[in-house]
């Protein structure tokens, strides 16, 4: 493999997501955590975009970054506003955490192992053209109308059973 | 093939240009729009406070320079030449880290905003636009959503009850108006008219589409979703009515209480940023780009080009002026107005307009049509609204309780 601008620029994106990614279940304090994850988020959106996946990309960022995690944050920020918020690490979590991570490990591993050959999507000189189109389409044109319908009653109905166990009940 | 890769997310005209014009015309570009931003900020600055002072029947700064004009260098100097002062009991990285946390995305969304038609200089046609990249609206959707880092973490590493109180504020504020500031757009997107193979998401494809005449801008088409998009935007760029983060009565100054010298006025700066940006935003999808009566046409592909450049900038001006004009017009409202308005105002409006714009588009084709029936519908959503909250009014307590964590709720 030749080593292009793009290369560079891709193995730039994974080294920051690794680190950061590592920074994330080894620093103590939950908000430093957070911000780390963040920049996780960030890096897995680059990388979707080395995938051509234009939408996935920005949905990534809206969703997990610009939403989930701000969330994550506020609600740390809530219980706690101190700075001395520190994660407790049982040795039983270390253990179960260690396990699941080695499972899927191995699980990518044998899928990378057992896939014959890659498509290389930019240097067979492919133009693909922007998904958010096609994604639309497959959605709206009835192919995946009623799964799509079926999600977005599905969420509507969490939302509405979380503002109302949340919700304080008022006594006359 | 590394031409597939450099234009892999770019449509339309880039992919004529060879690569070191593209190079080349890019770093220029990008130069003097980040320029001019950080100029617009320091106009933005000293018109922001001489409008307000002749509103206000005083003068305002009018010593340093012609009419005061250099007063926001005299400002930045004094801002560099302070003690950078950072207090024992903050979070020392995410303190120093949180300005650039804000001020990075309000400048890097200008990327995918065109600010003009096209330019043709030596034999090339240059667009005049950053990046024409085929997810421009999600791109600045995502990058607005990753403003609130800054307030929220700022607000959490400086370790001081208004800080943080301020920031929770902000954030729940962003968070909220972000859904408007997001579905307010779907109608617009649903009108604009690409070519098979192009993305509709593109700020230019946007601004093309509203080239035909003035019944074509989108503010005219979409009016209820333009009123919502912008006042989201005041929240979203923490500007009064909706500066509750910052409110100083309450907060001293909220998120940004712990901060000093220049990383104070990187804040500072943020703030004016995302208003010029978001005026320009604005201006492109809802007031016809750099359209102007076809005045954008005239003179040869070098004057137009220029035209079309500064349609854009005096359009931007305008709509900043509103800005300014709505900040010393209306006082601040208190946090649950706020989040009410939003949630139960402006979300609906919003919503109600990718309805009524899909039926009334898919049925008769007529932007008029469209045009009145998203009025008519936003009109009789919003009476509906305040019907019900009339009729479910609850009786409000002798003295509402709005100190301290009760004041975020």
């Amino acid at each position: 493999m030749e080593f292009t601008l793009k290369t560079f620029i891709f193995y730039g994106f994974a080294l920051l997501t690794v680190a950061s990614a590592l920074v994330v279940v080894t620093v103590r304090n939950i908000v430093h955590a957070a911000f780390s994850l963040m920049v996780t988020l960030f890096g897995v959106a680059g990388l979707y975009v080395f995938l051509q996946a234009d939408f996935l990309a920005a949905t990534q960022v809206i969703v997990y970054v610009g939403g989930i995690l701000v969330l994550i944050l506020f609600g740390v920020m809530m219980t706690s506003g101190r700075l001395e918020m520190r994660l407790h690490i049982e040795r039983g979590q270390l253990l179960l955490g260690g396990v699941i991570s080695a499972a899927l490990l191995m699980l990518l591993l044998t899928i990378i192992a057992n896939t014959p050959k890659w498509k290389n999507l930019s240097d067979d000189g492919e133009q693909l053209e922007p998904t958010t189109r096609r994604i639309g389409e497959l959605i709206l044109n009835g192919q995946f109308l009623l799964p799509f319908e079926v999600v977005s009653v599905l969420l509507l109905v969490a939302l509405i059973g979380a503002a109302l166990i949340s919700r304080k009940e008022v006594r006359d | 093939m590394e031409r597939a890769y450099y234009f892999a997310f770019v449509e339309g005209d880039f992919v004529v240009l060879p690569l070191h014009v593209l190079i080349i015309s890019s770093i220029v570009k990008i130069l003097i729009i980040a320029h001019l931003l950080i100029i617009g900020v320091m106009a933005m600055i000293w018109s922001e406070r001489r409008v307000s002072g002749w509103m206000q029947d005083r003068l305002g700064p009018n010593r340093v320079g012609f009419q005061g004009i250099l007063q926001p260098i005299a400002d930045g100097i004094k801002f560099l030449f302070k003690e950078d002062l950072i207090p024992n009991h903050v979070d020392k990285p995410l303190y120093v880290l949180a300005p650039a946390m804000l001020l990075v995305p309000a400048m890097i969304t200008i990327a995918v905003v065109p600010f003009g038609s096209s330019l043709t200089i030596f034999g090339h046609e240059i667009p005049l636009q950053i990046a024409d990249i085929s997810i421009g609206i999600l791109y600045i959707l995502a990058i607005t959503s990753l403003g609130v880092y800054g307030v929220v973490l700022g607000a959490w590493a400086s370790n001081n009850k208004y800080s943080l109180l301020g920031g929770l504020r902000s954030s729940a504020q962003m968070i909220s108006y972000e859904l408007t500031l997001g579905l307010a757009i779907i109608g617009v997107l649903m009108l604009t008219v690409v070519e098979p193979g192009e993305s509709a998401l593109s700020l230019r494809k946007i601004a093309e589409s509203q080239g035909k005449a003035l019944w074509n801008w989108n503010f005219l088409i979409h009016f209820p979703a333009f009123l919502a998009f912008t006042t989201a935007m005041f929240a979203e760029t923490n500007r009064l009515p909706f500066d509750l983060a910052e409110a100083e009565q309450e907060l001293v100054a909220g998120y940004h209480t712990e901060y000093s010298s220049m990383k104070f006025a990187l804040f500072f700066m943020a703030e004016y940023m995302n208003m010029i940006v978001g005026s320009a935003v604005t201006v492109t999808l809802f007031l016809g780009g750099w359209h102007f009566f076809g005045l954008e046409n005239v003179g040869g592909p070098v004057w137009s080009g220029l035209i079309s450049f500064g349609i854009i900038f005096v359009k931007t001006a305008i709509f900043l002026f509103v800005f300014i004009w709505v900040r010393w017009t209306l006082p601040r409202f208190r946090y649950d107005q706020l989040m009410n308005f939003g949630w139960k105002f402006l979300l609906p409006v919003a919503l109600t307009s990718i309805v009524v714009t899909g039926i009334l588009w898919v049925t008769t084709q007529s932007r008029l049509l469209v045009g009145i029936g998203n009025v008519v519908a936003a009109f009789i959503v919003v009476s509906i609204v305040a019907g019900l909250l009339v009729m479910n009014k609850t009786p409000e307590p002798a003295t509402p309780e709005l100190s301290g964590l009760d004041a975020i709720e």
